[in-house]
């Protein structure tokens, strides 16, 4: 550890290309040694200390001074090192302070606190008087998928992955492969955008839904996004709504207040069942119910809505959503038939 | 990242750091970089015999600690902190540009100061940033309204809608503060129905009628704690129902939008699932919508109920439960 910041602040004081070798002379806790053997452990040595380097974020140049020798030396320009000047405003800092503590435990919380670490370091001006006007708000994210992790380092990579991945309706898993384009996080809930490259379309994968381990493929900085890529767009329009139509619903009084607050009062007269007399199918609500039109676009979507309330709201158009409810009550009665006997009915309402 | 990067990350870090800091009690800084006294202990102790070529005592980073306090009198080429890493700066301008697209944000001036100071420093390091992306989903006048009451420490009155109980209620409350989990924006606040603290999702609110800010002073009791939600929104209590559910393939769903305390997988695409409730009316709903892709496993008495439900309802279309049950009927 000693000899890596050294290395780096013997590379920061200088202004010409230091070669290998005079590294090895100039930083305590090298050894070049002496015979073959001593020079190649050396070097290898070297070689590890520069990876680390780089990996954090360190710019090694890389160039030569001299005319005359064709061995490649190094150096850090402070200008390129350092962070530049930013100077934050107390407010501005603090502001900043709020947004990086959005990622509470997940994997960019570090980053989060030590980029923020750096900004003070760097000067930005720090309130002692905590968050003043942003003060009882604390947004956060959470990021429990273990797919988040490796999705977000192949966006940054550029990197094309592999995963196993379970679609909704489907009891199988499927292998994907996919270029990522991006990582977003909506409604709180995280996805992978990209082009699948089997399906040679872009897809939006759920990360909840990686049914095992992400594997990177291919070179890192393959992938292309779309210079007109927008992932929001992508994601929120993963599921086109189809054709809105709209039921009337009896609805009774003192029940139903989430589904009221999207619905409408029913105009008086109801349309026309256009198959059957009304009479025949419609139901008769009861005194105590309200009539309410809605909006609706997936039917049976809409159903498993509906028929959450039970007998307190009930379809009276359009036949085919009524024929949906109906057949799901029937599969909820005959699933709980068996057990009616057994347990006590405390009461019904 | 490796224990080795990590380390020497935190050591450039850290001279600089101190430096602005002049006269800082080690344990605060310690805290500040998430490491114990102990181990800033050693870094200092290791910062202290780094320097330039040469090794003479003008070579080496000159710092001390007295007592507790530390002073760094030579950061020898260390003055300056390192350029911010993809990670540090995807993590901050990200974050940043999610706050900044939150409709009435009180500093929000500020926050557009900052964000453009910081996609000017940290330069091609942020060009990532443009591919990660968090919407806070927002109900804006329902969000201005309480924040603007936190702000002004005002009492609200809300219309707020219980979905567990499908309830709608009215009530008075004295903010303390309000909070993203999740995906949902909450208030927290003393609640002078329930005389507790309580979680308000700003989306049952019955709209931006449902809030009015009062002209009333807000005065949470001083025995008024925020809750602790690290561990998540909800936490099971002791009096809660436990609740097995199984669930076929198409309704597997469940498990992603319900805070389900534990999952199982079963044979044919199958998902067992375990949930903690206060309340059951919710899941009396839930389970009468799954139709035929869920079972109850447990408890009985939620089947019977929901078996109830399901033949009242088809009594009142008229038509008779498919199999004949002894439920007493109104």
């Amino acid at each position: 550890m000693e000899r890596l910041l050294n290395l780096t602040m013997c590379l920061m004081a200088t202004s010409r290309f230091i070669t290998v070798s005079q590294l090895g002379e100039l930083v305590e806790g090298y050894e070049p040694g002496a015979t073959e053997e001593e020079q190649e452990a050396f070097r290898r040595m070297f070689e590890r200390d520069k990876a680390y380097l780089r990996e954090i974020g360190i710019p090694l140049e890389t160039g030569t001074d001299s005319a005359f020798s064709d061995e490649v030396g190094y150096r850090i320009r402070r200008g390129d090192y350092a962070l530049p000047d930013i100077a934050l405003a107390p407010d501005e800092a603090a502001a900043l302070a709020l947004a990086g503590s959005l990622w509470s435990t997940t994997a960019l919380a570090g980053p989060a606190a030590s980029a923020l670490r750096k900004l003070a370091a760097g000067g930005a001006a720090v309130d002692d008087g905590g968050l003043g006007a942003l003060d009882g708000f604390e947004p956060r994210v959470d990021a429990t998928d273990p797919a988040f992790e490796p999705c977000l380092a192949a966006v940054q990579a550029g990197r094309a992955i592999r995963f196993p991945y379970r679609k909704v309706v489907e009891t199988g898993v499927t292998e994907r492969h996919v270029e990522p384009w991006g990582v977003l996080s909506w409604r709180g809930r995280w996805y992978l955008a990209g082009h699948d490259v089997v399906r040679g379309a872009p897809r939006v994968f759920r990360l909840s839904r990686f049914a095992g381990p992400v594997r990177p493929v291919g070179l890192g900085g393959a992938v292309r996004v779309p210079p007109d890529v927008d992932l929001h767009a992508m994601v929120s329009a993963q599921a086109p709504p189809d054709q809105v139509r709209t039921a009337t619903l009896a609805v009774r009084r003192g029940t139903g207040h989430a589904l009221r607050r999207h619905a409408g009062p029913a105009s008086a007269t109801l349309p026309a069942s256009a198959t059957l007399p009304a009479s025949a199918t419609r139901p008769t609500p009861a005194a105590d119910m309200d009539l309410v039109q809605m909006e609706f676009a997936d039917t049976e979507r809409f159903a498993r809505w509906i028929v959450g309330s039970g007998p307190d709201v009930i379809v009276l158009e359009p036949p085919e959503l009524r024929a949906a409810v109906v057949a799901r009550l029937r599969a909820a009665a005959a699933g709980t038939a068996g057990v009616c006997e057994a347990a006590a009915v405390p009461g019904g309402r | 990242m490796s224990a080795a990067t990590d380390r020497l990350s935190r050591l450039l870090a850290l001279v600089p750091w101190l430096r602005a800091h002049p006269g800082i009690p080690l344990p605060a800084a310690a805290e500040v970089f998430g490491i114990t006294p102990r181990q800033l202990r050693d870094d200092l102790d290791l910062l202290f015999v780094c320097g330039l070529p040469g090794g003479a005592p003008g070579d080496l980073i000159d710092l001390s600690y007295s007592g507790d306090r530390i002073t760094v009198a030579d950061p020898q080429t260390l003055d300056r902190p390192l350029r911010l890493s993809v990670d540090e700066a995807t993590a901050l301008v990200v974050a940043a540009r999610a706050l900044a697209d939150v409709p009435g944000l009180a500093g929000r001036e500020a926050l557009d100061r900052a964000l453009e100071k910081l996609e000017k420093a940290v330069g091609a390091a942020g060009s990532v940033a443009g591919q990660v992306r968090v919407s806070l989903d927002t109900h804006a006048e329902v969000l201005a309204a309480v924040q603007r009451a936190v702000r002004e420490r005002r009492r609200v009155h809300l219309r707020y809608l219980v979905w567990s109980r499908d309830e709608l209620t009215e009530r008075d409350v004295d903010p303390m503060r309000v909070l993203v989990r999740e995906g949902h924006w909450y208030l927290e606040g003393w609640c002078h129905r329930a005389e507790a603290v309580r979680l308000f999702r700003l989306d049952r609110i019955d709209g931006p009628d449902g809030v009015e800010v009062l002209d009333i002073p807000a005065a949470p009791p001083p025995g008024a704690v925020s809750r602790d939600t690290s561990e998540g929104i909800y936490r099971p209590g002791p009096a809660d129902v436990r609740v097995v559910l199984e669930l076929a393939s198409p309704a597997r769903w469940v498990a992603d939008y319900y805070p389900v305390t534990g999952v199982r997988e079963l044979p044919g695409g199958r998902l067992e699932i375990t949930l903690h409730a206060r309340e059951t009316s919710w899941l009396h709903r839930l389970v009468l919508g799954l139709g035929a892709d869920v079972r109850v496993v447990e408890p009985l008495v939620l089947a019977a109920q929901v078996h109830a439900l399901a033949r009242r309802a088809l009594a009142a279309y008229g038509l008779d439960a498919p199999s004949g049950g002894a439920d007493g009927e109104r």
